[in-house]
């Protein structure tokens, strides 16, 4: 069996602004009404306890996250090896319910883009048509928009730093733009 | 540059991360309509300088369809509402009214 590989082999760049590609996590796009009880229960039990996002939001702990991807659509990530496990407890907890749920491992490329102070805002906010100020987005806080010429979403973490994900496809446009971005000086605007 | 905010995800953003869908609230005439009505449908279109009323979908966001309210003379948006709906909001409509006193777009005043 071969090992699966992530889009750019763990590319990194260091300027004012440090980007580099994550290792592989596991991904389950969730389909389904998020009204119904069923698939709140379902979801708990798949991500291992995680409450479920509201409209914009990631529940992130410390190896898996919940985000809220648009009124019926939620992104699961958890470790590789636990994907099977969450999607049979999916496919249990959601026996004869109308949902979707499937592995979209490798489908996408994620990164990490950090500095200091702000600067990692900095560097979304010369992509992205988003109010990245403190007041507007935060930890916690997660966006599905556009980065440049492709989709993408990105959320915040706890530390000021920022993960993203965007399309496997399209992995090695983003990280020439965020590395683009990422030259340079610190503006200082946030 | 339009601002719009989705109905469906509450995300405020300018037009670039959505769609255009060209005029909203279109009958559909298929089978067994008359040639002249089905015609209408495929080509007339509203190209009305002030209040008009469009489709959007939020592409690069959640994805979904919408309804947005706005003047095509200074880019103002009125406002946005559910694609679930077959005519604009009456809430909307006194909106425009009050801004746009007078105005007219297919048979909504």
């Amino acid at each position: 069996m071969s090992e699966p590989v992530t889009a750019l082999n763990g590319a990194t760049y260091a300027g004012v602004a440090r980007i580099a590609e994550l290792p592989r996590r596991g991904m389950i796009t969730i389909r389904g009404s998020q009204e119904s009880a069923a698939l709140v229960a379902a979801v708990g039990a798949a991500s291992g306890g995680l409450d479920m996002p509201g409209p914009g939001e990631a529940v992130i702990a410390a190896d898996r996250m919940l985000g809220w991807m648009s009124p019926d659509e939620l992104l699961l990530m958890l470790p590789p090896a636990e994907v099977a496990g969450a999607l049979a407890a999916l496919a249990e907890g959601m026996a004869g319910e109308h949902y979707l749920a499937v592995e979209v491992t490798d489908a996408r490329a994620l990164f990490s883009i950090s500095g200091e102070g702000a600067v990692a805002r900095e560097v979304l906010a010369r992509l992205a048509p988003v109010d990245l100020s403190p007041a507007a987005f935060g930890p916690g806080n997660f966006r599905r928009t556009r980065l440049a010429q492709v989709p993408a979403a990105f959320w915040m973490l706890e530390d000021g730093s920022f993960e993203l994900m965007c399309f496997r496809s399209v992995a090695a446009y983003v990280f020439g733009l965020l590395c683009t971005a990422g030259e340079g000086d610190a503006v200082g605007h946030y | 540059m339009l601002l719009l905010e989705c109905p469906c995800c509450g995300v405020t953003a300018e037009e670039t991360e959505f769609h255009g869908g060209g005029e909203a609230h279109l009958k559909r005439f298929g089978p067994e309509s008359s040639d002249q009505e089905f015609e209408g449908y495929l080509f007339n279109r509203v190209n009305p300088r002030g209040v008009h009323f469009e489709r959007w979908r939020h592409v690069n966001g959640c994805g979904k369809w919408f309804h947005a309210a706005r003047c095509t003379v200074t880019l103002e948006v009125f406002g946005t509402y559910p694609a679930q709906t077959v005519e604009p909001p009456q809430i909307l409509r006194e909106l425009i009214s009050s801004k746009r006193p007078g105005w007219q777009w297919r048979e909504f005043t």
